[in-house]
């Protein structure tokens, strides 16, 4: 069973189409990365797949349930959507009751909902932030409490919307430890919507993305193999890739890689051949 | 970041903090009460020794205090200048044409003052003990009774509650325009009162703006976490204890007490 099924979903902001015939589909307990650069759809890709915005044709299936108005509140339950700007997603002062505020909206009572809070500020590592205030808190942990906010309705898939374009390497880092650590230790499927390569790698499959429909789709090593079909995209290799490239362009035998040991053990092999 | 007085709550554990955000409301308006009818200084070192004990007993460092009031200074010394200038009475220390400053006007003016001061700093004391959320809990619990005329008290109170966590975030992005608008050129600080208004236009657009996005954003995260305005559960539940008791019963003294005083002592001038 699919967790997340696009068949033939068109959709326009009134203008162009925005995303044209998309059949897109990510199995359960996938993590697969979304790329593109703006404008390709994959913010929108996000906001269709929980309801936010209604697709102008096509069906879109959640678990096998389709997404429409009778089911809408059935799906939302199951994808949780984690959004750009940690500033404009958290609703409460104190982080315990922003993390709350789902778990309030699908009425569970009291006591779950104190087990639930638990549950997902242990899941990104905040317990102890429980009664902070969230203005005080680091991006990344901002985040990581935006994180938790969803993850306290119990989602079976997440969907990161460019979670991590405003955060600095060491926020990134952070939402790219607890997004993995999610997907292999609670099982839950993850859709990471990024333009940055690197965490791309993460991932089990990448999706790349370009004006409303997907050009490019496999592994991820496979995908940055593809390095000049990934330029006519406006993607540009993550930044090891690039290295081992411009080194063999250099004259150096390493082989395309985007693992940095592996770059360093064969640059150390060469270098000791070499000489 | 700024420190913003208002709306901003300081994170310790006292008697204060734990009473219901419920019970505080009421007794900030029987406080409020209490000031207006108290009609001289009697009645006012009442009120004012109620709240001291209150400060004391909350926790809060007196300077957080005095903050608050710094932010009227200018309103505090504004009304204790017309008074003492404007008020006249009997017994004349110095007068110059339609000005008069006398003892009645003095006393008058430390009167108003201290209301005032009282006034500012028992509100602040609110917002320094209770959460947002918990005054807007309270808030909304009191206003229970209007759901009856089909008013959304609940919708209301969550605005309020948005309202208060978005003010720090406000303040920094205005403080960004600025920063960016000065490095165009833009002055603030110099000009008549009008200029300066007007240079201020500027900074408002884009505020607006970026305030009218992140209303969108935060609109979609919260229907993303299954927001629909009808029936929610709440996690913290308002409940009254044994201090709220106590601190009724110090409330009906108080107010008690001063109704006393004004009857049997009378007016201030």
């Amino acid at each position: 069973m699919n967790a997340i099924e696009f068949r033939g979903v068109d959709f326009s902001y009134g203008g162009d189409f925005c995303i044209r015939g998309l059949n897109f589909s990510v199995g359960e307990g996938e993590f697969v990365a979304v790329l593109g650069h703006n404008g390709s759809g994959k913010s929108t890709l996000a906001r269709l797949a929980n309801g936010i915005l209604r697709a102008d044709a096509g069906e879109i299936r959640v678990f096998d349930t389709i997404l429409d108005d009778k089911h809408l509140f059935d799906v939302r339950k199951q994808v949780g959507v984690v959004f750009q700007n940690p500033d404009n997603q958290t609703v409460a002062s104190i982080v315990e009751d922003d993390v709350a505020f789902g778990a309030e909206n699908v009425a569970l009572p009291r006591e779950e909902i104190g087990r639930r809070i638990e549950f997902a500020l242990r899941a990104v590592g905040m317990e102890e932030a429980r009664k902070s205030t969230v203005a005080r808190l680091s991006g990344g942990q901002k985040q990581r409490v935006a994180i938790a906010g969803v993850l306290a309705l119990k989602p079976r898939v997440m969907i990161l919307d460019e979670s991590t374009a405003m955060l600095d390497p060491r926020g990134r880092r952070e939402i790219a430890d607890v997004v993995l650590r999610l997907n292999k230790e609670e099982k839950i499927t993850v859709v990471l919507i990024t333009h940055f390569m690197e965490e791309a790698l993460l991932a089990d499959r990448a999706v790349v993305m370009n004006r409303g429909e997907i050009v490019m789709e496999g592994k991820p090593e496979e995908i940055f193999a593809r390095s000049e079909e990934l330029l006519t995209y406006n993607l540009a290799l993550p930044r090891i890739g690039l290295i081992a490239k411009s080194l063999r362009e250099g004259g150096m035998s390493v082989k395309d890689t985007l693992d940095i040991e592996k770059l360093a053990d064969e640059i150390a092999e060469e270098i000791v051949c070499g000489s | 970041m700024k420190e913003v007085a208002f709306g901003q709550y300081y994170p310790v554990d006292s008697f204060v903090h734990r009473l219901d955000p419920r019970f505080k409301i009421v007794f900030l308006i029987g406080f409020i009460v209490a000031i207006f009818v108290a009609s001289n200084f009697y009645g006012l070192a009442v009120c004012a020794s109620v709240l001291i004990a209150a400060i004391a007993f909350s926790r809060v460092p007196f300077g957080k205090i005095v903050r608050a009031v710094r932010g009227v200074l200018f309103l505090v010394i504004f009304t204790a200048l017309i008074n003492i200038l404007f008020h006249g009475g009997d017994t004349v220390y110095w007068s110059y044409g339609i000005l008069c400053v006398s003892k009645e006007g003095i006393l008058f003016s430390a009167y108003l003052v201290i209301r005032l001061v009282l006034l500012v700093v028992c509100s602040s004391l609110l917002t320094y003990t209770t959460t947002p959320v918990a005054l807007t809990d309270g808030i909304e619990s009191l206003l229970t009774p209007l759901k009856w005329i089909r008013f959304p008290v609940h919708a209301l109170a969550l605005v309020m509650s948005i309202a208060l966590r978005m003010i720090p975030i406000l303040m920094d992005e205005t403080e960004r325009i600025k920063n960016a608008q000065k490095a165009r050129g833009a002055d603030f600080e110099s000009g008549n009162l009008f200029k300066r208004v007007k240079a201020f236009i500027p900074v408002l657009v884009p505020l607006l703006l970026s305030a009218f996005r992140r209303a969108d954003e935060l609109g979609d995260a919260m229907d993303a976490r299954c927001y629909n305005g009808g029936h929610r559960t709440k996690y913290k539940k308002l409940r009254f204890s044994w201090r709220d008791l106590v601190g009724a019963l110090l409330g009906a003294a108080l107010i008690t007490g001063v109704v006393l005083l004004r009857v049997y002592l009378g007016d201030i001038v």
